[in-house]
């Protein structure tokens, strides 16, 4: 057999998702968990229909310019305010999917308000929460999710629990709000993983679609980068520590 | 609903205002002297109505955040607050005006600095006009001296910052908030439908409809040649802001031999001041600055030509004086007058002030 025979449409299984935009050059570090998130939202997007009804909200964080590379409408907002931001947009377009897109600095520090707040009112958005650990963008500072003992920028002899006080587990907050409908906790560092969260994506918009409320899939992630690893090696990190503190799985689904 | 004569506060006025000229959302959070906007709309419902949605944010922060997602996705968007919470918005303010978004910010001023006091103050001055948040931008501000005026400015602050995708403010003290007068409010205007936004919002992020390239709304830009572009644009829409829309008002300049100028309901103590005056003798006249930005800097130029001397009286420290000062390049003697802390200075006052400080 002539490997021409085999390059046919009918044997394809996989292809570039149509809504990652191919003409531009992606900023992320080789390696960077924010990269595979991208390509499952747009996958997700693309695959239930929602391109022409889909607003993204991209926060401050190496993820900034999320707008660049996702093909919907995207409004881009300032530091931690994105729930907000997406709340307003929500309730005007209510036909509108809005999601936010944002870190754990975002999230869950100077964004804590906006976050819980939009949670508990159960504003029919998806809030999407990358979870490294630590400030990618600024040059590798500690986050209120950084663990105890892990070395940061502003860290740099580890986080010490008298002087940096605990890892914030933002998300278990989300869980117990009467607003959220499904709050899960997923990675992408193994075939098997990318495909679960993909899965939680898809069941977080659906009920956006369904106006069940807020939804929030947290990514646990790496960034290499901030981390000082290599890609291989941070994935390696991630799962001896970052799971123990933050693990895997649904904290809440209301059928 | 139709024209009608009713008697009333200015923040209920406002509240009136929003629902009539149309607006999709207001979100806001309470703080005196400007609470009773967001308790007036709460109570006339508009969502049963209009359609127009009311939010009741967990901060001010919150608050304009939810202004700019709004102006963003194209609608007619609005927030209220008074001085502390203004301080909080700003950098959301920055933000829009970056963004180039049309959006309205009413501030009822009360003193300060700090959490200073309930009562009336135009100590925002500074804020309001020359930026406020980080960055070279402006907004179109508007200073309503009646309730009436307040309801003008909802509909006319909304049609500025249309048209220039600019956020405009009316910058009211907690007198013409508070205060109880006849007003005339406006025939419903029709919200604009999805179609109108779409035509006039061509930028809008609403979901990328009919297949249409896909809308970004944002402020960054990394590369600073295109960034000093961008610079460049707001700055041309500025100066073409200044050419159209500089409002005041004069009250009987010509023939003067000094002038007072005050904004807000100051303007109004100013006029009863002036008949004072009149009666012993000393001839004012009174301009008032309606836009703070753009100032009137060139009417008050042309009022201050054969003036002996002008009175600037404000509920602050001396704010609005400087840009008076500039107006007039210091051609003749130009001094303030204001009371602080809340102190609501009488007609009285305001004469004996122009006698000690211009006439002498
Ligand atoms: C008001 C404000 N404060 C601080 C910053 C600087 N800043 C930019 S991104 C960031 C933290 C980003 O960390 P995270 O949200 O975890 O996103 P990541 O880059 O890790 O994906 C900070 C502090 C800013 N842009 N605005
Ligand atoms: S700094 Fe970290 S989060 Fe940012 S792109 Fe690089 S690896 Fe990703
Ligand atoms: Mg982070």
């Amino acid at each position: 057999m002539e490997i021409q025979d085999i390059i046919r449409p009918e044997n394809k299984v996989y292809s570039a998702p149509e809504l990652l935009d191919q003409n531009v050059h992606m900023h992320y570090c080789p390696g960077c968990s924010h990269g595979v998130i991208h390509k499952l939202l747009a996958e997700v997007i693309a695959e239930m229909g929602l391109a022409e009804k889909t607003v993204g909200v991209s926060p401050v964080g190496c993820a900034v310019f999320a707008y660049n590379y996702i093909d919907v409408d995207w409004v881009e907002a300032a530091h931690g305010r994105a729930p907000a931001v997406a709340t307003a947009i929500s309730r005007l377009w209510p036909e509108d999917v809005v999601f936010t897109y944002q870190g754990d600095g975002d999230m869950s520090a100077i964004g804590t308000a906006e976050s819980i707040h939009a949670a508990n009112r159960g504003e029919n958005i998806v809030m999407v929460f990358v979870n490294n650990a630590i400030y990618g963008m600024t040059g590798g500072q500690m986050a209120p999710t950084t663990l105890v003992g892990q070395k940061t920028a502003t860290t740099p002899y580890g986080r010490r629990v008298d002087l940096n006080g605990h890892p914030l587990e933002i998300t278990n907050l989300m869980a117990i709000l009467d607003g959220t409908c499904y709050v899960t906790r997923q990675s992408v560092h193994t075939p098997a993983n990318v495909r679960k969260t993909k899965a939680a994506l898809k069941k977080a918009f659906q009920n956006a679609l369904d106006k069940k409320g807020t939804s929030v899939v947290e990514v646990v992630a790496t960034c290499n980068s901030g981390w000082k690893m290599s890609p291989e090696k941070a994935n390696e990190w991630m799962a001896e520590h970052m799971f123990a503190k933050y693990p895997l799985g649904d904290l809440k689904d209301v059928k | 609903m139709k024209e009608e004569v009713r008697l009333m506060k200015g923040n209920e006025a406002i509240a009136h205002a929003a629902i009539r000229y149309g607006c999709d959302g207001y979100f806001g959070y309470p703080i005196t002297p400007q609470s009773e906007v967001l308790e007036t709309l709460e109570e006339l419902m508009p969502w049963e109505t209009t359609g127009m949605v009311v939010l009741q944010a967990e901060s001010e922060v919150a608050a304009i955040n939810m202004v700019y997602g709004g102006a963003a996705s194209g609608k007619a968007v609005m927030t209220s607050s008074s001085s502390p919470g203004v301080s909080l918005k700003q950098e959301g303010i920055s933000y829009i005006a970056a963004a180039s978004l049309p959006a309205l910010i009413l501030n009822v001023m009360r003193g300060g600095p700090g959490l200073g006091t309930i009562q009336p103050s135009q100590a925002d001055y500074f804020q309001a006009t020359k930026g406020g948040g980080h960055g070279d931008y402006h907004l179109i501000v508007l200073a309503p001296s009646t309730v009436q005026e307040m309801v003008d400015f909802v509909g006319l602050g909304f049609d500025l910052a249309f048209k220039y995708t600019n956020p405009a403010m009316i910058l009211a003290d907690g007198i013409v908030g508070q205060m109880m007068e006849k007003v005339v409010l406006p025939e419903q205007r029709p919200r604009r439908t999805e179609e109108e936004i779409r035509r006039q919002c061509p930028w809008a992020a609403d979901g990328r409809k009919g297949g249409r390239k896909r809308n970004v709304v944002t402020s960054l830009e990394l590369e600073s040649s295109r960034m000093e572009e961008i610079n460049h644009v707001l700055q041309a829409r500025y100066r073409e802001i200044e050419k159209n829309e500089t409002r005041w008002e004069e009250i009987d300049v010509e023939g003067a031999d000094y002038l007072i100028v005050a904004f807000g309901s100051i303007a109004r103590i100013c006029t009863k001041a002036k008949e004072l005056a009149a009666e012993k003798g000393i001839k004012v006249g009174i301009v008032r600055p309606i836009t703070l930005w753009p100032f009137p800097t060139e009417a008050i130029a042309r009022a201050a030509e054969g003036k002996k001397g002008i009175l600037c009286v404000e509920l602050n420290a001396g704010q609005m004086i400087e840009d008076v000062r500039l107006a007039v390049h210091d051609n003749l003697p130009v001094e303030h007058f204001g009371r602080l802390g809340g102190i609501i200075p009488s007609p009285d006052e305001v004469v004996k002030a122009l006698e000690e400080k211009i006439i002498r």
